[in-house]
């Protein structure tokens, strides 16, 4: 596949603090890629130096074999959709839309041909007179997309377009992104610290800590091969054993519970029930361990039976292929 | 308990009020009595108002008034705003010193400013005129400028001007089409500012007016050493009225487009 934007040995400081050390990373042409992390991790810097708005303390970014670092962002064929959207509020939906293609002199009868079908794919037809002070904030949303993806750029980026938008609604929005990204063929770089929402978008997942990429690869790479202490803890639920000069790591959808009398099979561990939690589709089960000082959390579907009492002593026990083993 | 003292707190707040504007109302309404003496209410009139219009030397400080008034609110705006402009993009160590020197002559003493403006213009042999005036006119209107117009640009911040940049908009494209419309209230709630503090401006004035710059205020100084007569009073409720309906027009515009910060009244 073929590399839109290269970055090579990127680093950026502000005064004496680095915020990124020297960090190189490829994306492939019509690749959804994420960058996951805490805030203050850097993700939205190095957005930023891709967009142009910073520039790289030493290292080059290239988009389509081309360095960039000395073009300003109004040369950048790419486009950006920020966090709060930042429409014009002078404007209306469509002269929203329409600005790229005016500042870029785009012939008229182009521009509305292009006005009439981005409205078409992001459903905002009715709404084109309005400003957008009268807009919810999924439409605003939508706005800010339709007015990036007008221009047709090389590479869309996004700084958590999501993030003022609430739970149901961004559960909508994140399928509709994915699906817009797939039916326009664009490079999509997307900022989050959700990891739900990386997981259920991204071709690929550049997870983020202090300025350092801690694993790159795809929602499933990530979640079940974790490299790192970070990435197994940031991303979803996980249990950790101390083994000799490793650590393990177990999803508690891996873990099983046993009743002690049962017999037979030796557990990994034991332990007593601490708490039990139901979330419908599953129950927690904290189970705090006799050896160690660790709370176990272990998975079980929500509609099976609750046999389990707190106080109750149980075994513990996974499958040696659950088991993930981290540098310490 | 509680009643009680809320009843005393409002009667302490209305005889503020009165405090503040008795002498206003008393004012005004004399400007509209009979008499020439001030003291007895002896039947409405308006012919002191209409005997204003006839006097030469009343009509010539209203020129020079509105003269000097549109020419250092324009200048004052403009120097302003550009300052505001370039402030904004300033790191944020240089900005503070800088903001501290642009607002240091609000809080300056204006007997102060006169006299120092005074000694500035005799130093380099400038004559006191009109010129003169408005330049001091808009010495201290600049300082507002910029307090209303960074205002707006800190209410603005960065996004939307990089938004417009990432579209593809030069950065004079991006002031063009981006930067000057949002702050356009600003600008406009400026120019009504500095126009009604140049009119209403005494002090200042008073030390670097020359011969033919008379304003209003200043006339209406002259007229007093005479013993106050209705018609100075028919004169000052014209330029309160004039001023308190500007106030308003300039706080309108100011308050345009910025309601989603609330609590951001001009207290001056």
């Amino acid at each position: 596949m073929k590399t839109i934007i290269q970055l090579h040995e990127v680093e950026k400081q502000f005064g004496q603090q680095t915020v990124i050390p020297p960090l190189s990373l490829a994306i492939a042409e019509g690749e959804f890629l994420t960058l996951l992390g805490p805030s203050g991790c850097g993700k939205t810097t190095l957005l930023r130096m891709i967009a142009g708005f910073e520039q790289p303390t030493s290292g080059e970014i290239l988009l389509d074999g081309q360095p960039i670092s000395q073009v300003p962002p109004y040369k950048r064929d790419m486009n950006m959709v920020f966090q709060h959207y930042a429409l014009f509020p002078h404007m209306t939906v469509e002269e929203n839309i329409l600005f790229g293609l005016k500042m870029k002199k785009v012939p008229a009868a182009e521009q509305q041909h292009r006005l009439e079908e981005v409205l078409q794919l992001t459903r905002l037809g009715e709404l084109r007179r309005r400003m957008p002070r009268q807009l919810s904030g999924g439409q605003q949303q939508r706005v800010a997309i339709a007015r990036a993806i007008i221009n047709n750029p090389k590479v869309l980026l996004l700084d958590e377009p999501l993030g003022a938008l609430d739970y149901q609604l961004r559960k909508n929005l994140q399928l509709e992104l994915k699906n817009l990204q797939k039916n326009l063929g664009i490079t999509f770089i997307y900022v989050t610290h959700d990891q739900e929402e990386a997981m259920a978008m991204s071709d690929r997942i550049a997870v983020m800590n202090r300025g350092v990429i801690e694993q790159l690869g795809t929602p499933q790479e990530i979640y079940l091969r974790p490299k790192s202490l970070f990435v197994a803890t940031f991303i979803g639920e996980n249990n950790l054993f101390r083994h000799r000069d490793a650590i393990l790591a177990v999803r508690p959808e891996k873990v099983k519970v046993y009743k002690m009398a049962s017999g037979g099979e030796q557990p990994r561990r034991t332990g007593r029930i601490a708490d039990i939690v139901f979330l419908g589709s599953l129950r927690k089960i904290f189970i705090q361990l006799e050896a160690e000082e660790t709370t176990v959390l272990a998975h079980e579907n929500g509609d099976a039976d609750p046999v389990w009492q707190i106080g109750e002593r149980v075994g513990l026990g996974w499958a040696a292929e659950d088991e993930v083993t981290l540098p310490c | 308990m509680t009643g009680k003292r809320s009843r005393l707190f409002s009667a302490y707040g209305w005889f503020v009020l009165v405090f503040l504007y008795l002498p206003i109302i008393v004012l005004m309404l004399y400007s509209f009595n009979q008499s020439r003496i001030n003291a007895v209410w002896t039947g409405f009139t308006w012919k002191w108002y209409l005997s204003l219009l006839e006097n030469r030397h009343a009509m010539e400080a209203l020129a020079n008034s509105l003269t000097i008034a549109a020419w250092s609110s324009l200048l004052a705006t403009l120097l302003g705003t550009l300052a505001a402009l370039a402030l904004h993009r300033y790191a944020a160590g240089v900005k503070a010193v800088l903001n501290g020197l642009i607002y240091l002559p609000i809080i300056i003493p204006d007997i102060l400013m006169g006299l120092s403006l005074l000694v500035l213009f005799s130093q380099i042999g400038m004559s006191l005129g009109k010129l003169t005036m408005i330049a001091a006119h808009v010495t201290f209107g600049i300082s507002f400028v910029v307090v209303i117009i960074s205002a707006r640009l800190a209410g603005m911040g960065n996004e939307l001007e990089e938004a417009a940049q990432d579209l593809g908009a030069s950065p004079w494209q991006t002031f063009r089409h981006v930067t000057l419309p949002v702050i356009a209230p600003g600008v406009v709630a400026s120019l009504l500012l500095t126009f009604t503090m140049s009119l209403d401006d005494f002090v200042i004035s008073f030390f670097v007016a020359g011969p033919n710059s008379t304003t209003l205020p200043l006339y209406i100084y002259g007229l007093v050493k005479r013993g106050v007569s209705p018609e100075v009073n028919a004169l000052s409720t014209l330029m309160i009225a004039v001023t308190i309906l500007l106030l308003v027009a300039a706080e309108v515009f100011r308050r345009k487009g910025m309601e989603k910060e609330p609590g951001n009244s001009l207290i001056m």
